[in-house]
């Protein structure tokens, strides 16, 4: 053991190896709680692997909506619906076989293609160290208001700028809005059969 | 060229590829789960890590800490990892309607008993 331990791969080896593990354990895993659960821990330990990458604000908000909000209402419906026989639901055995040869074949081309790309390969060292943290929450709204802040220095003045995602941005919200009232319709109490 | 994964993993800096693993390894374990689970919210729990698994791609090329060049995919990475989080939290929304609508009616969250629409 030559070389220092460079802490942010130990802590991405961490993050990934539970987020995988407990990815697997949600596949795996046949009562509906416990998969609610385990799928917690998988999306936290995503949350910090996008730390690790930098995505500061994305992360916060992988904790804040994902695991905060989408999984709690996943969790109330597993609530609402958890009668002694729908909890423990067992897959056929045929299933199990089929999706582990294909789900075998789609690693075994998926994993070899990510390690053929020299590009991906990572930086150096001396490279990694020198990379300047950022905060990506400004660029980040600015870009949601159409202004690419990030992209200014360096950027020749006479050339247009990539445009934002102002346009995006406002087709979520309606999307949204239509979304929460047409869910809230869906789901509304019946009276009358 | 196949470049060897996982020597001096502790000692250097991870790279994109490592990243696009855990991304598959996510995705391969969603798309299972949409494929055998026999209760309706198991797709849909499904269903979330297909999506995280694609979300983590998009953080991981866009970021500089794994690939400082000219083609990483910049702040367009973390936009559309955001745009994908807010339509995930909708998709589950809609869908939880639907799964609780299917409970009220047929008294079953069996998705094997989803036939009616059948032909």
């Amino acid at each position: 053991m030559g070389e220092p331990i460079y802490w942010p791969s130990f802590l991405f080896l961490l993050c990934s190896a539970i987020a995988c593990v407990f990815a697997v354990a949600v596949l795996l895993a046949t009562n509906i709680v416990r998969m609610a659960f385990y799928l917690v821990v998988s999306l936290s330990a995503t949350a910090g692997l996008f730390f690790l990458a930098g995505a500061d604000f994305v992360g916060a908000m992988q904790l804040m909506i994902y695991v905060g909000g989408t999984l709690v209402l996943l969790i109330f419906g597993v609530m609402l619906t958890s009668q002694e026989r729908f909890v423990e639901m067992k897959t056929w055995s045929g299933d199990w076989v089929f999706a582990f040869l294909i789900g075998g074949m789609l690693l075994m081309i998926l994993i070899p293609a990510a390690f053929s790309v020299p590009q991906w390969s990572g930086l150096d060292l001396s490279e990694a160290k020198s990379v300047e943290v950022a905060n990506t929450a400004t660029p980040l709204g600015m870009g949601l208001l159409g202004a690419r802040v990030d992209q200014l220095d360096g950027h020749d003045p006479s050339e247009p700028l990539q445009p934002g995602y102002l346009l995006l941005f406002e087709i979520a919200s309606v999307h949204l809005l239509v979304v929460l009232v047409g869910a809230a319709y869906l789901a509304r109490a019946k009276h009358k059969r | 060229m196949m470049i060897l994964p996982l020597a001096n993993l502790l000692t250097e800096p991870v790279g994109v590829s490592h990243y696009v693993v855990v991304g598959a390894i996510l995705f391969t374990c969603g798309l299972l789960c949409m494929a055998t689970k026999r209760n309706a919210l198991g797709v849909l729990m499904g269903i979330e890590l297909v999506l995280n698994g694609a979300n983590l791609n998009f953080i991981a090329f866009g970021s500089r800490y794994l690939r400082n060049d000219a083609n990483s995919l910049g702040l367009d990475g973390q936009l559309m990892a955001l745009f994908v989080i807010v339509l995930a939290a909708a998709e589950a929304a809609v869908a939880l309607a639907i799964v609780l609508n299917f409970y009220n009616n047929h008294d079953s969250i069996d998705i094997d008993r989803a036939d009616q629409l059948q032909g």
